[in-house]
């Protein structure tokens, strides 16, 4: 996109300043810091940014990847769904790769069932339209962000024939989380640019606690996420009372988007949910609310895994990763036996993961 | 799935609108936000505009940005 306003996040001279600024910093200790975001890892990754970090910081991946925590019973149940005699399963991309117990839906797509990529829930409400004698079941996967697009998606009276497979989860619990199981320790956030467009910064005023952690809202341009990290630093470095500042202002309001959490909790209500390899953290999904219960596909059509779910596959380190407990490139599987085309875990397959961010900007060997 | 394009407004129908970025249009639902008009900037995201984008509200955090940077050549940073 050529508007000056995005262009001008992308200025080359402000980033390497900012750069300089960030690998000149002294740290009396070390320190960690914690985004919970793909499309951060991503921009992360493929900006380098870890090359600029001083002496004594680290920047982690936390969960941030909505399919590398979904657990595999979700795809199991998705499996089953396209096993059945004319049904449709509907998928996001990122979704269509992962492995799941026994199988994934690109080898059930593979195996001559109907398995259809989308780009929207729309397109889901679509393919129902369109196939009034199919059962469509959509996986319905991500975050705060994707949850309005879905549930305003489900709100306007959907084809009876589409049902849906609820696979959201929550930011705000998972943060509470990791700051409760000491994971780091983590002295600071990089939140997560779009879904706090949903939240708002007021969304993370529990951080601004005394068992809390120091904030920034970022965006997603090396510029933004720079100067996130430098703010995060001085904050943490002036022993400052935990505070949350929002650095994506052009997007992301202090309320965040009402009518957005107004639709979702018209739809949806908060439940405990399974992170794949986390396990349960408290009131961190939603699933369909009162009146919109029959939109459940497990509900609806009786689907079962077939097999008791894995969520961890032997030899995988994914839900180590997603903590920030172990980094991709110490896996010893790593650009071996796992690599995008042949993926043993969520973390290598999904665009969001931390792995698969990894391996694609991993340093390339010359050759002599 | 964080990904948020941003795109201008150029056509509106009720609760759909057409969007445009670099010369790619798209149709988008509006059903996430209130008040958008012709010409407003838009996120979107799995087809729904999910924000408004403010270019004033982004030159002035670049401005603000530029500005402690430039001060404190030394490596300090100040605000």
């Amino acid at each position: 996109m050529s508007e000056e306003f995005v262009d001008a996040f992308r200025d080359a001279a402000l980033a390497k300043r900012l750069a300089e600024e960030l690998r000149s910093l002294q740290l009396e200790r070390p320190l960690t810091i914690m985004h919970v975001c793909g499309t951060h890892e991503h921009a992360i990754a493929r900006a380098g940014i870890r090359s600029f970090l001083p002496e004594g910081l680290r920047l982690v991946a936390g969960p941030g990847c909505p399919v590398c925590v979904c657990p595999a019973r979700d795809i199991d149940l998705a499996v089953s769904a396209a096993r059945r005699e004319g049904f449709i399963v509907a998928t996001f991309g990122d979704m269509f790769r992962v492995p799941a117990t026994v199988s994934s839906l690109e080898e059930e797509r593979a195996s001559g069932r109907d398995v259809r990529v989308i780009y929207s829930p729309l397109d889901a409400v679509r393919l129902a339209r369109e196939h009034p004698d199919r059962e469509v079941v959509f996986v319905a996967v991500g975050f705060e962000t994707t949850a309005g697009p879905i549930a305003a998606s489900l709100l306007n009276e959907p084809p009876p024939n589409l049902t849906v497979i609820p696979s959201l989860r929550l930011i705000p619990p998972a943060l509470r989380f990791l700051l409760d199981a000491g994971i780091g320790p983590v002295e600071g956030f990089l939140l997560p640019g779009h879904v706090s467009t949903v939240l708002g910064r007021e969304g993370y005023s529990f951080l601004e606690s005394e068992d809390g952690a120091h904030g920034v809202i970022a965006g997603f341009e090396p510029i933004d996420i720079l100067n996130a990290v430098i703010e995060l630093v001085g904050m943490a470095l002036r022993a400052e009372a935990p505070r949350v500042v929002n650095q994506y202002t052009r997007v992301v309001s202090e309320q965040g988007n009402r009518k957005a959490r107004e639709l979702i909790s018209s739809v949806f209500v908060e439940t405990d949910s399974e992170w794949r390899g986390i396990g349960a953290i408290p009131r961190s999904g939603l699933v369909p609310g009162p009146g919109f219960a029959h939109l459940d596909a497990a509900g609806r059509h009786r689907l079962e895994p077939e097999v008791p779910p894995v969520d961890v596959r032997p030899g995988c380190l994914c839900h180590e990763v997603i903590l920030g407990k172990t980094e991709p490139e110490t896996c010893p599987l790593f650009g071996t036996a796992c690599t995008p085309r042949r993926p043993h875990g969520p973390c290598m397959v999904s665009s969001e993961g931390t792995c698969m961010a990894r391996y694609q900007y991993r340093p390339m060997k010359r050759k002599p | 799935m964080c990904l948020g394009i941003p795109m201008k407004v150029v056509e509106i129908n009720g609760p759909e609108a057409v969007a445009e970025a670099g010369g790619i249009r798209k149709n988008v639902r509006l059903d996430l936000l209130d008040g958008v008009v012709l010409g407003d900037f838009v996120l979107i995201h799995t087809g729904y505009a999910i924000e408004k984008m403010d270019p004033e509200e982004a030159l002035e955090t670049l401005d603000l940005i530029k500005k402690v940077y430039r001060a404190g050549m030394t490596g300090e940073v100040e605000e």
